[in-house]
C-alpha cells in the first residue's frame, strides 16, 4: 500500500469535503435517517450504488493520470499546454461519463465543486502533469471521483487504491455529517464504518474488475500508440475495434475514436433516491451542508 | 503555481491581487453590520468583493444584498457544514475558491472581505486565507470578554468592540474593556464602535484604508511584514 493513500483518505485533507453530507442532511430532515440502524442502511446503499460508480471513475482517472505522468516524463516534463492538447480529451470524456451517471443537477454541481476544490488543493500538495492537464481540460471542476483518481495518480497511488479511497469517501462524509446533525454516538458510528470495511474492499475490487474490461478494450484511450497516448490515427482505431461510437457533444469532438464500449464497462449503478435527496436539499430553506 | 491562470483551481501570485480581510467574532456581535458599514464607507473609493460564511441559511449574504451597499453579484456565500471555524482555518478551500471567483469575475479588486460565521473566541483566520483580520466583540457579552482573551482577541490585527450604545444598559465599563484588551494585545489597536449610531464605522474604515494602502502601494502590511 502506498502511504499517500492515508493522506488522500484523511478527512483533514483541506479540500472542502467537510461541508458536504452526501445526502445525509436531507435524509435526516426527511426522517429517513434517524439513528445508527437506518444510518447503517443508508451507508450500505450509498456504497453499493454511488460508491461503486465513484470507485470505478476514480480508478479510471488514476489510470489516465498515471499515463499522463508517464507520458510527460518521456516528453521532457511538458504535459502539453494548448487547448487542442489531445491529453485533455480522455479527461473530458471521463468527466462526461461521470455526468451521464449523475442525473441530478444538484449532485452534479456538488460533485464538480468538490472536484474543483480537491484539484486546487492537490495541485499544491502533489504537483503533477496529471492534475495540470485535468485542471485545463475541465476548468470549472471535474466530478469529485475523477479529481480523486487524478490526485491518487499524482500522489503515486495505483487505481485499486484510488478506488478504495473513493469508496471510503462515499461513506465517511455522510457518516460524519449524521454524527453532527443527530448528535449520534461517534463511537457507534465508527463501529458501523468498521463493519463496512469488508464491503469497501469488495467495492474497490469490483471497480478494478470493471477497469480491466475498460483497459482491455481495443478502443481504450491509450492502446493505439504507446508512445504518445490519445493521438492515435482514428482509422487505426476503427480497424482495431469492432464497436466504435461517435461523440455528438461538440466538446468531445476528436474523442470519437474512443470506443463507447470501453466506457460502457464503467458501472452505472446510480441511486435515484440520492438524486431526489440532492434535489430537495437544494430547495430546502435552511441547510448546514452544501450537499 | 502561478504559471497558468486560465482555470479556476489556482491562486494568483501575491503581487497585484486584492487584500483579503477576514472579519470574525462571536455570533451577533455585528460582523455583518461592520461589513455593510465598510462597503458604505469604502465602496466609493475601492473595488470591493465580499464572501460570507453563513451557518444555516444565506441570511448574511441576503442581508448585504438587500442593504444595497454593494452590487449583489459581488457578494458570494460559502456554506460551512456545522463547522464555521474549519472553513476559515483548517480547510480554507471553499473560501479561497469564492475569493478567487470574485477576483476573476470582477477583478482587479482592491479589497475582498471574508466574514466568518459567528463562532467562539478561539476562531481565527488562516494566513492562507486572510492577509489581515479584524475580530469583532460587542459590549453586551459583558466587559470581562477581552480579559478572557483567546486567539481572536489577542492576535487579530484590529479588535473592534461594537455596540457601545448598549454599554449603559448592560453595565459594561468601556475603560475596563479598553485596559484589558490593551494588556493582552501587545500594543495592537482596539477601536470602539456603535455601528447603530455610525453607519459607516468611520474609525474602522480609516484603519482598513491604511492597510489596503500599504498592501497595494508599499508592498507590506503592519510591522514590516513583506507581501509575498
Ligand atoms: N444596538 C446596536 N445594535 C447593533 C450594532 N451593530 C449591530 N447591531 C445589531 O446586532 C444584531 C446582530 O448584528 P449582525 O451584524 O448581524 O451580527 P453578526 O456578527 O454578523 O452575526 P452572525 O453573523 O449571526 O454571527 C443586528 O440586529 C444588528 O442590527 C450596534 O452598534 N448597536
Ligand atoms: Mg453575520
Amino acid at each position: 500500500m502506498h502511504a499517500a493513500l492515508l493522506l488522500l483518505a484523511d478527512s483533514r485533507l483541506p479540500a472542502g469535503g467537510h461541508a458536504h453530507s452526501g445526502g445525509a442532511e436531507e435524509a435526516v430532515r426527511a426522517g429517513t435517517v434517524t439513528g445508527p440502524d437506518d444510518l447503517a442502511r443508508f451507508l450500505r446503499g450509498r456504497l453499493a450504488t454511488a460508491g461503486l460508480v465513484a470507485a470505478a471513475l476514480a480508478a479510471a482517472a488514476c489510470e489516465l493520470g498515471s499515463a499522463a505522468v508517464d507520458t510527460s516524463e518521456r516528453v521532457d516534463g511538458d504535459a502539453g499546454t494548448g487547448e487542442g492538447d489531445p491529453a485533455m480529451l480522455p479527461w473530458r470524456r471521463l468527466d462526461a461519463e461521470a455526468d451521464a451517471r449523475t442525473a441530478s443537477p444538484a449532485q452534479r454541481e456538488a460533485a464538480r465543486t468538490q472536484g474543483r476544490l480537491l484539484v486546487r488543493t492537490a495541485r499544491r500538495i502533489w504537483p503533477s502533469p496529471a492534475l495540470e492537464s485535468l485542471a485545463r481540460a475541465v476548468p470549472d471542476g471535474a466530478h469529485h471521483p475523477v479529481a480523486l483518481g487524478a490526485t491518487a495518480a499524482a500522489a503515486g497511488c495505483d487505481p485499486g487504491q484510488a478506488a478504495l479511497a473513493a469508496a471510503y469517501w462515499s461513506v465517511t462524509g455522510p457518516a460524519t455529517a449524521a454524527v453532527r446533525l443527530l448528535g449520534l454516538d461517534p463511537v457507534a458510528v465508527h463501529r458501523l464504518l468498521a463493519d463496512l470495511a469488508p464491503s469497501l474492499g469488495a467495492t474497490a475490487r469490483a471497480a478494478r474488475t470493471a477497469l480491466h474490461t475498460w483497459t482491455a478494450d481495443p478502443g481504450a484511450p491509450w492502446t493505439t500508440n504507446p508512445d504518445v497516448p490519445w493521438t492515435a490515427d482514428p482509422d487505426d482505431r476503427r480497424a482495431s475495434s469492432p464497436d466504435i461510437g461517435r461523440a455528438t457533444d461538440p466538446d468531445l469532438i476528436g474523442v470519437e475514436f474512443m470506443s463507447d464500449a470501453c466506457w460502457a464497462a464503467l458501472p452505472a449503478t446510480t441511486a435515484p433516491a440520492l438524486d431526489l435527496l440532492a434535489e430537495s436539499h437544494l430547495r430546502a430553506e435552511t441547510r448546514l451542508f452544501v450537499s | 503555481m502561478g504559471a497558468h491562470h486560465d482555470d479556476k483551481h489556482d491562486a494568483p501570485d501575491g503581487h497585484g491581487r486584492a487584500l483579503r480581510l477576514g472579519i470574525g467574532g462571536p455570533v451577533g456581535s455585528g460582523k455583518t453590520a461592520l461589513v455593510a458599514a465598510l462597503c458604505r464607507s469604502l465602496g466609493p473609493s475601492m473595488r470591493l468583493g465580499v464572501v460570507t460564511n453563513d451557518i444555516y441559511t444565506t441570511e448574511d449574504a441576503d442581508f448585504l444584498r438587500r442593504a444595497g451597499v454593494l452590487d449583489p453579484d459581488r457578494i458570494l456565500a460559502v456554506q460551512t457544514g456545522c463547522c464555521p471555524h474549519t472553513a476559515i482555518r483548517d480547510d480554507i478551500a471553499a473560501n479561497l475558491d469564492a475569493v478567487e471567483t470574485l477576483e476573476e469575475r470582477f477583478g482587479p479588486l482592491d479589497l475582498v472581505i471574508v466574514e466568518s460565521g459567528g463562532d467562539n473566541l478561539t476562531a481565527t483566520f488562516s494566513r492562507g486565507l486572510a492577509d489581515s483580520q479584524i475580530f469583532v466583540l460587542d459590549v453586551s457579552g459583558g466587559d470581562k470578554v477581552p480579559r478572557k482573551g483567546g486567539p481572536g482577541v489577542t492576535t487579530a490585527d484590529l479588535l473592534v468592540v461594537n455596540k457601545t450604545d448598549l454599554a449603559p444598559m448592560v453595565g459594561a465599563d468601556l475603560t475596563v474593556m479598553s485596559r484589558d484588551a490593551g494588556a493582552v494585545r501587545d500594543g495592537r489597536p482596539v477601536l470602539f464602535t456603535s455601528i447603530r449610531e455610525d453607519g459607516g464605522a468611520h474609525g474602522v474604515a480609516e484603519w482598513v484604508s491604511g492597510v489596503v494602502d500599504s498592501w497595494h502601494h508599499h508592498g507590506h502590511l503592519h510591522d514590516g511584514e513583506v507581501v509575498p
